[in-house]
């Protein structure tokens, strides 16, 4: 991992994996979310809301991804002060808060014709609320922390404290009886209460929105890096 | 209840979101990165 923390060594392998994922997951995105509003079959509970499910859960997935990749950042910056682990922390919250806004109202709009309502103050939609107030914390605090000249261990500290959020999310419908279904899949069992025929392009559009994920962050974190140097020549200039 | 527009709005709002913040992460990088450039290039 110190390998790459030479900023030069890591625009080297930046450049061509930016266009690779952003490609990759666009093709996986729009195959999954085809197969989700053509192919799949309708629910027999739930009718055709199920459809939500293609573009809800890795919304879901990328808004707590996103944080746990916030806080993986932010202990390599405190630990071991990696030069570009803050970057990846500022570059991964816009993208990390939106995924996550998603996710509440693609939830709330899945709600409303299957439980009855667009919104419920029960344990999975609290706590994921909770996480996008998070996020937009994270993000004024950084930008203040970064305004002032700040290295942004205030910002990685939160990052670290806020992590605390991700397992309540994810035991949240185990701990409390909420209105939220339970866990689906589970990748530690390995196995899963969705039918082959509507489960494969749940895991086409996690993997193909992960990887988009992983190009919008790479082209932040470029261009975080692109504005130090800009930053660092006018100040050599000004000197 | 007819589902489709909830399934219609669902699907908009992500792939607008997504459109949009992976258009202006990339426009943004451009600038930033074209900047940096002309900058090295006038030193």
């Amino acid at each position: 991992m110190h390998k790459f923390a030479n900023p030069a060594r890591f625009l080297k392998l930046a450049r061509p994996l930016t266009a690779w994922l952003g490609w990759v997951g666009c093709g996986l995105i729009l195959l999954a979310l085809g197969a989700g509003l053509f192919v799949v079959p309708a629910d027999y509970l739930q009718g055709d809301s199920v459809r939500i499910m293609y573009v809800h859960v890795p919304a879901a997935w990328l808004g707590m991804g996103g944080w746990t990749g916030i806080a993986i950042a932010s202990l390599m910056q405190i630990v071991w002060r990696h030069p570009l682990a803050t970057v990846a922390a500022r570059a991964i919250a816009v993208p990390g808060a939106l995924f996550t806004a998603i996710c509440l109202v693609t939830g709330s709009l899945w709600g409303r014709p299957t439980w009855g309502t667009y919104w419920e103050w029960d344990g999975r939609m609290t706590s994921m609320l909770v996480l996008l107030f998070l996020y937009v914390a994270y993000i004024a605090l950084d930008d203040a922390d970064r305004e002032r000249g700040g290295e942004g261990r205030i910002s990685a500290i939160f990052g670290l404290l806020g992590a605390i959020n991700i397992p309540i999310i994810h035991y949240s419908v185990l701990w409390w009886n909420t209105l939220h279904q339970g866990q689906s899949i589970s990748f530690v069992r390995g196995t899963s209460t969705i039918d082959v025929s509507m489960l494969w392009p749940v895991l086409v559009a996690a993997i193909g929105f992960s990887c988009l994920f992983g190009a919008i962050v790479l082209m932040r974190m470029r261009t975080i890096l692109a504005r130090q140097k800009i930053e660092a020549r006018l100040r050599r200039m000004a000197a | 209840m007819n589902h489709w527009p909830f399934i219609i709005g669902s699907y908009a709002l992500t792939i607008l979101g997504t459109l949009g913040v992976t258009a202006w992460s990339y426009a943004a990088m451009k600038r930033a990165e074209r900047d940096a450039e002309a900058l090295r290039r006038d030193k």
